[in-house]
């Protein structure tokens, strides 16, 4: 059998998710190809080519691919799983508008976001906002799946795989690309992060939060993520949620900062290495997952852990 | 214009679902069931799309028991002009599920179909793709704005590094977002009103059979749980432990 990966890239950087998708599909089959769609995406395609244990690296490139149209990418997709016995997808924003596309067009069940491979046909992933794990068995012979890449370690690098141009499809006729509004930021991406500064409703306000979470998250070089609560208050943007419905992540170190630790929100951190937490109510829900708590005002404790990071030489 | 916006019974959002101590799946027995809150924000634009005078009839339609007709009941409530229930105490999956809804899309030829993007049970996240693949109408998922002319929707959505807005071709497949606007809550006279419009009750054969399903559930396990740590005293202790103790910074 043969995996079929797609990248997540942004046609400039190939992005860590792709390599711990790699080691999911290698979980299913030692014959594992990697397609980069996009748009003039030679670069992220050598980056994609040194990915220990990828057998080769396909490109499919047009206009609607570089906007990752979900559309065009079900229409490139689709026709290459002739060759394949699985298409592994990670589940970004990008990869669950697509992936359940090409479910339909090959008439089998998409599964969604799993967290770990348990036979070649058999998958874990939660259900209920994280409240269940669901162990489930396809019987499609051609497998669709999305990956939470967090659930799994990146593959090693020292890979040389060729590269191999493919057919990209008709592109999506009936939907035109208007604009992006992407947040330009120098901090860390989300997903990725090695630590995660986050901010709740506790802040009160934007300018709150800009003047609490950021300075920490810079001092730390950290990411900087929000509680739904947060988000919805507009006390920070919709991307930096971090939740069941936002952004999962599972960094070294997590600091939640005035969040008391919804359900919702647990879902989307609770696998992190370690979490702190500072909030002044004792009983917030948010301490029973903690590794260490702070019972204390963000207002006063955000400015001494500054200082304590300072006096520790960071 | 038409609008079809399918909604779907799930557990109550407020809800702790509940692992059976079987694991054959979740304990629903006696539990708080409500529409799903994505599909409440798909019949909320809907019906915000009416008031406009962008559209004539709203139809909602659901899959599920006949309880579901509670689910459909509240989106008449709401505001939606009539309902359709696909009454079956299968639990059918995403893929069939989407089938049954090409076929309803056919026979009621709506221009917009807008639903949730996903539902906070199975959470899936795949029906309106799906339905979109199978019907060749173009799609906007995770919709976090949405500005509806005669022949195109312009939907601004929600992505990883931010918003990305495209334009559609109608007809169309729309799924909603959790900040496309706050639903309304049902006045009482308009729960009154509700009773009188009409849910047709159909089959899935009346709209060309539920398929065999291809996944098997073999479990349902609870979440590994993470045991709390100790509570410190101030910062310095904090990056004391995170250099020595964990070992992160």
């Amino acid at each position: 059998m043969a995996v079929l990966v797609v990248a997540d890239h942004d046609n400039l950087t190939l992005k860590d998710n792709t390599s711990k998708t790699v080691t999911a599909a290698r979980a299913l089959s030692p014959d594992v190809d990697v397609l980069v769609a996009g748009q003039s995406v030679a670069g992220v395609a050598a980056q994609a080519a040194k990915i220990a244990g990828v057998r080769k690296v396909l490109t499919a490139e047009s206009e609607a691919l570089g906007k990752q149209i979900a559309e065009a990418l079900s229409a490139c997709v689709a026709p290459l799983m002739a060759g394949y016995d699985a298409l592994l997808v990670p589940a970004t924003s990008v990869g669950k508008n697509f992936a359940p596309r090409v479910a339909a067009m090959l008439d089998v069940a998409p599964i969604s976001e799993i967290v770990a491979v348990a036979a070649a046909d058999t998958f874990v992933r939660p259900i209920y906002a994280g409240n269940a794990m669901e162990t489930v068995r396809s019987s499609d012979a051609k497998k669709v799946i999305t990956v939470r890449a967090t659930a799994f370690k990146a593959a090693d690098e020292g890979g040389a795989a060729r590269i191999e141009a493919v057919d990209p499809g008709p592109g999506a006729p009936h939907t035109r690309f208007v604009s992006d509004e992407i947040v330009k930021s120098d901090r860390p991406e989300l997903a990725g992060a090695k630590i995660v500064v986050s901010g709740g409703r506790a802040m009160g306000s934007a300018e709150e939060f800009h003047a609490v979470i950021e300075p920490l998250a810079d001092k730390l070089g950290a990411a900087v993520g929000a509680s739904r609560a947060a988000v919805d208050a507009g006390y920070a943007p919709n991307d930096y949620q971090i939740g069941q419905t936002g952004k999962v992540v599972a960094p070294q170190l997590y600091i939640a900062i005035g969040i008391s630790g919804a359900i919702q929100h647990l879902a989307g951190m609770k696998d992190s290495k370690v979490i702190v937490a500072i909030n002044k109510d004792a009983d917030a829900p948010i301490f029973q997952v903690a590794d260490y708590g702070l019972v204390a005002d963000y207002k006063s404790a955000v400015p001494d852990l500054m200082a304590a990071l300072t006096a520790a030489g960071i | 214009m038409k609008i079809l916006v399918p909604v779907k019974r799930a557990i109550d959002s407020n809800v702790k679902a509940r692992v059976k101590s079987d694991q054959t799946g979740v304990d629903l027995a006696n539990v708080k069931m409500s529409m799903n809150p994505f599909c409440e924000i798909a019949v909320e634009e809907a019906i915000r799309l009416k008031e406009k005078g962008l559209a004539e009839e709203i139809v909602a339609v659901s899959i599920g028991p006949i309880q579901a007709q509670e689910t459909i009941r509240t989106a008449l409530a709401m505001g939606a002009d009539r309902g359709i229930l696909i009454q079956t105490d299968a639990d059918p999956e995403p893929l069939e599920v989407a089938k049954l809804l090409k076929a309803v899309a056919l026979a009621e030829a709506p221009r917009l179909i807008l639903m949730g993007k996903q539902a906070i049970d199975g959470d899936n996240n795949a029906v309106g793709q799906m339905l979109s693949a199978l019907l060749g109408w173009p799609q906007a998922t995770f919709a976090y704005k949405l500005e509806l002319a005669p022949d195109t929707v312009r939907v601004t959505r929600e992505v990883d590094g931010g918003l990305q807005t495209l334009e559609l071709d109608l007809p169309a497949v729309v799924t909603a977002d959790l900040r496309l606007n706050e639903p309304r809550y049902a006045s009482l006279p308009n729960i009154m009103k509700a009773k009188k419009k009409t849910i047709d009750i159909k089959t899935v054969d009346d709209y060309g059979g539920a398929g065999t399903g291809h996944l098997a559930v073999l479990k349902v396990a609870e979440p590994a749980k993470r045991v709390a740590g100790v509570r410190l005293e101030n910062a310095t202790e904090l990056v004391a432990k995170l250099k020595t103790e964990a070992g992160v910074l």
